[in-house]
């Protein structure tokens, strides 16, 4: 058939490699680990997202134009996240009046 | 695909049978396949902006006011949210094992893995149910009950805390697992329609197409609730 038949194999091993990073997530956020949970918590799940998207989504059989519509979408979330955080976190640095 | 196709418009009607149907506006299953793919991965990329509208919200609250979201944050069941996390990657797990059945014509096990993804979302929903609950006898649901509760407001007293941005976690909270419960809803009725649609031999071919551009949505759904939990469950949990 068009696509490629994943393995029943290879979808539980990237179910219990899910499973470990969700653990590991959890295990993270009682770490004393100060201002780096934030940025851990989303490396851990990003991982989990490229494994979801790679193999459970099949993105890693597909086609290149697949790939360029689906980071297009997090290219866009970026854009609105940078943009929104750029004027709030900006906002303290001048002492204009009546800002 | 290797065997001979007829076009719908061209011949007799087909009688029902296991072969996919290629539509005239295709060359071949293949292109056609791909059509519905990258169709509905452009729907996810808009559904990607649907969230990040509340993700955006999100970031500004969590910036500008960390303390008061992670003393909200700690209100939530961190046990409860990791057990509906599993819960929905076994259904992706199951989903996914769903695709690969209907991609190798396996009817009696696509029936059953889309029964066991939809059944599990359905647990997915209780154990959601039941946590809404909990923050409604906590008196935490903006608009409706909500009460700062008392040791926070003991603690206001010290601590320069926003009430207003504590309140604005939550609104927060229910809105993205509100919004996420319902994508969920509508993830359990598509799996149970191509259940259905199986179980009565309504497609030619065995659904492959369908069945995975359903399970495309269905992680796609899953994927938001990975960045969910450690969002909005894990930000302070040692204090």
């Amino acid at each position: 058939m068009s696509g490629h038949v994943v393995s029943v194999r290879t979808n539980i091993t990237i179910f219990v490699a899910l499973l470990i990073l969700l653990f590991a997530t959890v295990g993270a956020a009682y770490l004393p680990l100060e201002s780096l949970h934030l940025p851990l918590a989303l490396t851990i799940a990003a991982a989990k997202a490229v494994l979801i998207g790679l193999f459970f989504m099949h993105l890693y059989y597909r086609h290149h134009l697949t790939w360029i519509v689906s980071v297009a979408s997090l290219l866009w979330l970026g854009i609105l996240l940078a943009l929104t955080l750029s004027d709030y976190l900006s906002r303290g640095w001048l002492d204009i009046p009546g800002k | 695909m290797e065997t001979v196709t007829t076009h719908r418009a061209s011949g007799p009607p087909a009688a029902p049978s296991d072969e996919p149907i290629l539509e005239v506006q295709f060359d071949d299953l293949e292109q056609q396949h791909e059509a519905s793919s990258v169709g509905m991965w452009v729907f996810l990329a808009t559904e990607v902006m649907f969230f990040g509208g509340l993700i955006a919200a999100y970031a500004v609250y969590r910036a500008i006011s960390p303390s008061e979201v992670a003393l909200a944050s700690q209100h939530l069941n961190v046990g409860l949210g990791c057990l509906n996390t599993v819960i929905l990657l076994g259904s992706s797990l199951s989903m996914a094992l769903a695709v690969r059945a209907a991609q190798l014509q396996s009817r009696r096990n696509l029936l059953w893995f889309l029964a066991i993804t939809a059944a599990l979302g359905a647990c997915f929903l209780g154990v959601k149910a039941v946590e809404y609950y909990q923050e409604y006898r906590e008196h935490l649901i903006p608009g409706w009950n909500f009460q700062i509760p008392a040791q926070v407001a003991a603690k206001s007293s010290s601590l320069p805390l926003d009430p207003r941005r504590f309140e604005m976690f939550f609104v927060l909270y229910f809105f993205m697992t509100g919004l996420h419960a319902f994508h969920l809803i509508v993830g359990i009725a598509l799996v149970s329609v191509m259940a259905l649609l199986t179980w009565r031999r309504w497609f030619s071919g065995s659904g492959e197409t369908q069945i995975e551009v359903t399970g495309l949505y269905w992680h796609f759904v899953d994927v938001v609730w990975v960045f969910l939990y450690p969002l909005l469950y894990l930000i302070d949990v040692q204090s």
